[in-house]
Parts: structure tokens; C-alpha cells; sequence
């Protein structure tokens, strides 16, 4: 399988299979359409009359070997030959937990997926005991993996920071006990970070992601303060304090574009200007009737928008600045392996989350929706069941992602939004896949021209 | 190559090989998340 297309005035195609990039000239490109495996020896006549309209014999013979070329070197149509390796994940150990510490928030952002917060299940915090019996349940799942995820999430994690810091304090203890290491990240609306707060983050959490939507008037109309006012100008002080406190430890800040930014690239720009270097804008997930949801007709506009994206970093880097839009992030050479690419998020199976109460969820979008609930780390219950379902979800047992272009880069989209909005979690959904595709389009774009300039 | 230039190794088959070892991240893909798509991820396998 391949996929070509052409950006920034350049004709990539993408051998699905083997990861290769090519850069291709107008011919090949148009060739790439009259030819496929098995290949004759000599170009066929039917291709050179055909494109003989366009470019000279000669050319299209010389073009024809090349790809022949390529396809014997396996960089080109090659072979799908990874379903063997799909099953490679059923009965892996835990290793990632997303700790919902409080299902309360100080915001009431409208598009938030947690309804507000409570996760349609009423406000409530984690007490540091289920705090303590989630940290032993991932020590003995994880098995015999030694670096462990957890992710402090919420609702607003601040909102019980104490608990927080106590259960960091037990799972350093316990780590030691098991020789495990546990890679602490924390979620946070900003409201909440003091200083003190921001030093203990700092020490211990290896990244964390701060929400901000980008221009103030954009940010204020969806992530408003319970008495209906504006957080911008509350959190982006917070914020532009805390990140160069990092040093060099990660941080990320995320935003929500909805239906009423599709020109989001300039929150991405805005961000950029305030200071932050790592990016993360990302489409609002909503049920469509919502008036904020992205739907089939705002994709042109979000496509353009994602190309004048791409143009904007490009040139930022031209000028030798820095600037990762996450989802513009791509290695081409050495990335993850394939048996990772087909696995995606390893949501239900790897990882987890835990509820306020307790209770074990595939993930943390997952949270509050009664079938899909796995057990409950107070009483020891665990449902392996519902983990085998999800280790068995992968690339090849999803339809749609089967014949994608885009499955080893996508990894068969979220669990979470194909059971929302597609009614199950082997169901793709389109628009987020669609927003994918061009996502790494773009990504593959601009890989491309760093990779041009450096091979130069 | 004249018409075609390779920009990368194109190495994806060989990962399959030596890969699966599961110690990387976990790779959340949703808006909530650090979302690292899976493409973007880090190899912790050594060597
Ligand atoms: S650490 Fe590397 S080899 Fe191991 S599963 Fe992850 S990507 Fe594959
Ligand atoms: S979820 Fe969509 S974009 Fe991703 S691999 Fe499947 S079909 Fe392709
Ligand atoms: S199902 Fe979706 S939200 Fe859940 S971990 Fe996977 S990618 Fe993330």
C-alpha cells in the first residue's frame, strides 16, 4: 500500500508498510497512478503512450526503473506482513495509570468531556487510602516492568494536591520495595498552581500539561470560572511563571480548538508568542449537536488551516527558532517499533485509570460508563475479561484502519472516541480520522524538508 | 536516483523483528492528554 500527495509544493509518497518517504517529481507521481506489483520488466506500453502526453519516452522508462528499483528493495508496495505480530500484547502487564485524585474542578469549561469535572457521578475526591491501594495494584500488575507511568488527573488534580503529594511520598517508597521507577505527569487547569505547588511539580513530575486554549477571547468563551468569567488571565500568568521554573523537564501547554477557532493556528502562534515552545492544539470531541462541535463540513477549513499551520512552524524554523506543535511530531527513522504502531494507546491493557472511588476503568475517558467498568482497586477485583477485549483491538481488527494509509502512524485512533461517537471501540471514527490523516500529511511535510536540508 | 529521492530508512519491517518489548510510554491519542500519537513516541528499547 502507498499514499502520495502533494504539500508545500512538494509530491511525497509514503510506502505504508516499510515507513519509507519518497520525494517524487511530477512523472513519478503520475506514474504511481498507471502502475503496481507485480512489475514487467520493461515499462508497458500502455504507460508510455499514456503518459507520453506529458513527458518524453525516454523519461518515463528511466522513472519506471526507478520504482521497479524501489518495489525489489522493498521500500515501495511493500508486503503487510505484521498481522503476527498483533496478538504479541494480549496478557501484558500494566504499567500506565491515569489517577483521577479529583473529580471536582474549579472551571466549568463547556466542551469538558468530564462533565464539569464529576464525570456524571457527583464531585469527589480520592482519599490518600485508594490513593495507596491504586499504587499497589499497578506495583503487582506491571509485573516485571520497571518504569511506570502515572498520570495525575481530574477533573482539577490541584483541587487535592495533598493528596497528591501523599501518595507521590508512598509510591517512592514503594518503587524502591519493587525496584520499579514511576514516571510522575500531572494535568492541570493552572487555577490552583502556586508557587509551592509548582516547586514540588517540579521535582517530581517528569512532564505536565497545562491547559490554555490560546487567545484570551477564545480561551474565556469555553473555560470559564464557575461564576461564568474568564480564566486567561489567571492561568497565563501561572503558567508563563511555571515553565521556565522546569529547566529542562517537559511540559506541554494543550488547548481545544471547537467550531468557533477553526483559524486555530493563531492560538497556536499566540502561545508561541507568550512564550511556549511546546504545543499542543488539538479538535474538540463532542457530539454534534453540540453548537461547539467540529463537523464533516468545517473539515476543508480545518485542513487549510492545519497547512497554514505546518507554514507558519516552517518558517519559525527557518528563522533557527524552536518552536513542537505536538502533533506535528514524527521520526521517520526511529520511532517506535511495529508491533507498538499497531497496538495505539494500549488503553484497558497497559493502561488504566482509577476513579475518586476507586474503580478501574480502561481509561480515562472511559471513566463513568458502567460496562466498561473492570474492577475496583479497594476490594482487589479486576475483570480480565474486558482487558483481553482491548489488548485484541489493535490495527487488524478494526475494519477501516486495516485499509488505512495512515495505521502505523495512527495506531487505529482512540478506543474511547470510536465507542462515543462511532458506537464501538473497533469503529472508526471519521472526522477524527480524517483530522488525522491531514495532521500527518503535514507532519510527513515537514520531515520532509528538514530532511532535504540536512541531506543536502 | 533522478526521479525519486529516499529521505529516510524505511526500516519499519526490521522494528517488527527486534521490537514488542513494551517499555515505552503508553501513547494516549485523545485532545485531554499529553496525546502523544503513537508516531511521535520515544523507543526505550537499548540497544
Ligand atoms: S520500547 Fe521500542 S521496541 Fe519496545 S515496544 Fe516500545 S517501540 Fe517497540
Ligand atoms: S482510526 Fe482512522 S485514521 Fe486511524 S488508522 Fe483507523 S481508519 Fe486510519
Ligand atoms: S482510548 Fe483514547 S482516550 Fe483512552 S487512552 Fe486510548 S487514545 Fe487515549
Amino acid at each position: 500500500m502507498i499514499h502520495k500527495f502533494k504539500l508545500s509544493g512538494m509530491n511525497i509518497v509514503l510506502d505504508v508498510n516499510s515507513g519509507g518517504v519518497h520525494i517524487i517529481d511530477d512523472l513519478t507521481y503520475d506514474m504511481l497512478d498507471n502502475v503496481e506489483p507485480p512489475f514487467d520488466e520493461n515499462c508497458p506500453e500502455a504507460v508510455i503512450k499514456k503518459l507520453s502526453k506529458l513527458y518524453p519516452a525516454e523519461e518515463i522508462v528511466e522513472c519506471y526503473n526507478e520504482i521497479k528499483e524501489l518495489y525489489e528493495d522493498q521500500i515501495l508496495f511493500s508486503e503487510d506482513d505484521y498481522e503476527k505480530y498483533a496478538l504479541t500484547s494480549v496478557a501484558s502487564p500494566i504499567k500506565s495509570m491515569c489517577l483521577h485524585v479529583s473529580h471536582d474542578c474549579n472551571l466549568r469549561c463547556e466542551y469538558c468531556f468530564a462533565s464539569t469535572g464529576d464525570f456524571g457521578g457527583g464531585r469527589m475526591l480520592m482519599d490518600i487510602e485508594t490513593g495507596k491501594k491504586a499504587i499497589d495494584f499497578l506495583m503487582k500488575m506491571s509485573a516485571n516492568r520497571q518504569t511506570l507511568e502515572l498520570d495525575f488527573f481530574g477533573g482539577e488534580p490541584l483541587m487535592n494536591f495533598d493528596v497528591v503529594k501523599q501518595i507521590v511520598a508512598y509510591a517512592r517508597e514503594e518503587e524502591k520495595k519493587y525496584d520499579k521507577h514511576i514516571r510522575f505527569t500531572i494535568t492541570t487547569n493552572g487555577m490552583l498552581l502556586t508557587e509551592d505547588k509548582m516547586d514540588f511539580i517540579n521535582e517530581e513530575m517528569s512532564n505536565v500539561v497545562l491547559s490554555i486554549d490560546g487567545r484570551k477571547e477564545i480561551n474565556d468563551r469555553m473555560r470559564k470560572r464557575v461564576d461564568g468569567t474568564g480564566s486567561y488571565d489567571r492561568i497565563i500568568e501561572n503558567f508563563k511563571k511555571f515553565v521556565p521554573m522546569r529547566g529542562d523537564k517537559d511540559y506541554y501547554v494543550r488547548g481545544t480548538y471547537t467550531k468557533y477557532n477553526l483559524d486555530f493556528s493563531n492560538d497556536v502562534m499566540h502561545l508561541f508568542d507568550e512564550g511556549f515552545e511546546q504545543i499542543s492544539v488539538e479538535p474538540v470531541m463532542a457530539e454534534s449537536s453540540k453548537p461547539y462541535a467540529i463537523t464533516d463540513g468545517d473539515l476543508p477549513k480545518i485542513f487549510k488551516e492545519y497547512e497554514i499551520l505546518a507554514e507558519k512552524i516552517s518558517k519559525i524554523r527557518a528563522e533557527g527558532k524552536f518552536i513542537n506543535f505536538f502533533h506535528f511530531m514524527l521520526d521517520l527513522d526511529q520511532g517506535p517499533c511495529a508491533i507498538k504502531r499497531l497496538k495505539g494507546c494500549g488503553c484497558g491493557n497497559e493502561y488504566v485509570a482509577v476513579s475518586p472511588d476507586g474503580d478501574i476503568y480502561p481509561c480515562h475517558q472511559f471513566v463513568g460508563i458502567e460496562k466498561f467498568k473492570m474492577g475496583n482497586v479497594n476490594d482487589g477485583s479486576f475483570n480480565y475479561d474486558i482487558k483481553d477485549d482491548f489488548a485484541r483491538a489493535h490495527v487488524y481488527t478494526k475494519p477501516d484502519c486495516v485499509k488505512c494509509w495512515a495505521k502505523f502512524y495512527c495506531s487505529g485512533g482512540c478506543n474511547a472516541n470510536n465507542y462515543l461517537y462511532a458506537g464501538d471501540i473497533h469503529n472508526s471514527y471519521k472526522i477524527s480520522c480524517e483530522i488525522q490523516k491531514k495532521r500527518l500529511e503535514c507532519a510527513i511535510m515537514l520531515k520532509a524538508v528538514q530532511l532535504m536540508d540536512t541531506a543536502e | 536516483m533522478k526521479h525519486i529521492k529516499t529521505i529516510n530508512k524505511a526500516d519499519l519491517k526490521a522494528s517488527a523483528a527486534k521490537g514488542g518489548c513494551g517499555k515505552c510510554q503508553a501513547s494516549c491519542q485523545s485532545a485531554c492528554k499529553t496525546s502523544c500519537t503513537v508516531a511521535n513516541q520515544k523507543c526505550e528499547r537499548k540497544a
